[in-house]
């Protein structure tokens, strides 16, 4: 529970944050509410970073923002499963499939597309810090027809920025961090306020809600 | 777990100061228990079994206080249950997945259907 509520946090400090500083930008919402998507299939997202761990680290905190957003999503795990049973091993192959066939399988109006550009820790002197950013496209499967896209990034250095001390002080903080952020996976909860901002409704340019979410129709 | 939290606890600390300050959001739509951390033990392939004892638990928990296990849940556990060999449960687990979210149906008839061949043989 506590990791969820951290989650939330963070995401509800992503909306303030965007709420409050950025400008909105104009984004062309006819062909989206047009397309009234009910469900989301959401695709495994291809990686571009050199770590192998930010497919299935992304993956599996995508649903949260969606489904809060008010999409069904379907089931990421099974999703998975259902492509390595065909073959398909590979993001960027699993990628290809035709929208006919996704819809013919998984039944969803929508599918999103994720790519990972930046997953990890980069290691300096002073400061190493873990950064997560995506890109993601929402496509309708029955048109074929783009919705929406997005781009969102998080850094494990957010409001790390208390060292008071002078030059020992930093370097203390930065051998601290060096440990938070060599731990096995410091990317994994980073990852998850990516998603948050790229995915979550009810932000500058962000997805709209859905129909199951009481703020339907209000965006 | 503990350590490479507190990055975050910084930044969650802040929000809920945020948050408390104004900008009010309802609860969330559904109670999510671990379902999203399960679904990460799952890819990382560690034991089905401590998957499904936890997401049990955890659904204790969201029915006793009358909440919604959020999209994918019952589906993720039948999928467990698959792999282990039970498919009576599995199949439930699909039917409650479809009977919670009908926008689900079309895959968990596909699923369903390949109970020999499908995502549940493996």
């Amino acid at each position: 529970m506590n990791r969820i509520f951290l989650k939330l946090a963070a995401g509800l400090f992503a909306a303030t944050l965007l709420g409050g500083c950025v400008a909105p930008k104009t984004v062309d919402y006819s062909a989206f509410k047009e397309s009234k998507p009910r469900s989301i299939l959401v695709m495994p997202p291809v990686n571009e970073s050199p770590d192998v761990k930010a497919t299935y680290s992304l993956l599996s905190q995508v649903t949260f923002p969606l489904a809060e957003a008010g999409y069904y999503v379907v089931p990421v795990a099974l999703v998975d499963e259902t492509f390595k049973q065909n073959g398909l091993t590979n993001a960027n192959d699993i990628q290809e499939t035709s929208p006919a066939k996704l819809r013919e399988i998984f039944g969803a109006d929508a599918a999103m597309y994720v790519k990972v550009t930046q997953y990890g820790t980069t290691y300096m002197v002073i400061s190493s810090q873990t950064v997560v950013t995506a890109t993601a496209k929402l496509v309708d499967l029955r048109s074929g027809t783009t919705l929406w896209t997005g781009t969102a990034t998080a850094s494990s250095d957010e409001g790390g920025n208390n060292s008071g001390g002078g030059l020992i002080g930093m370097l203390i903080t930065a051998a601290v961090k060096q440990i938070i952020n060599s731990s096995t996976d410091a990317g994994h909860p980073i990852a998850g306020i990516t998603s948050q901002r790229l995915l979550s409704a009810g932000q500058p340019a962000g997805l709209l809600y859905g129909p199951r979410s009481p703020r339907y129709g209000t965006d | 777990m503990e350590t490479k939290m507190n990055g975050l606890r910084v930044i969650a600390v802040a929000a809920a100061a945020l948050w408390l300050s104004g900008c009010a959001q309802p609860k969330t739509l559904y109670q999510w228990g671990s379902y999203q951390p399960e679904v990460y033990e799952y890819f990382k392939g560690e034991s089905k079994e401590a998957q499904v004892a936890k997401l049990e638990e955890d659904l204790q928990k969201i029915r006793s206080t009358n909440g919604n296990p959020p999209p994918g849940y019952h589906a993720q556990l039948g999928m467990l249950y698959g792999s282990l060999g039970k498919d009576d449960q599995m199949v439930q687990e699909f039917r409650t997945e479809k009977t919670l979210f009908p926008e689900s149906a079309t895959y968990m008839d596909f699923l369903m259907r390949n109970v020999k061949t499908g995502v549940a043989s493996k």
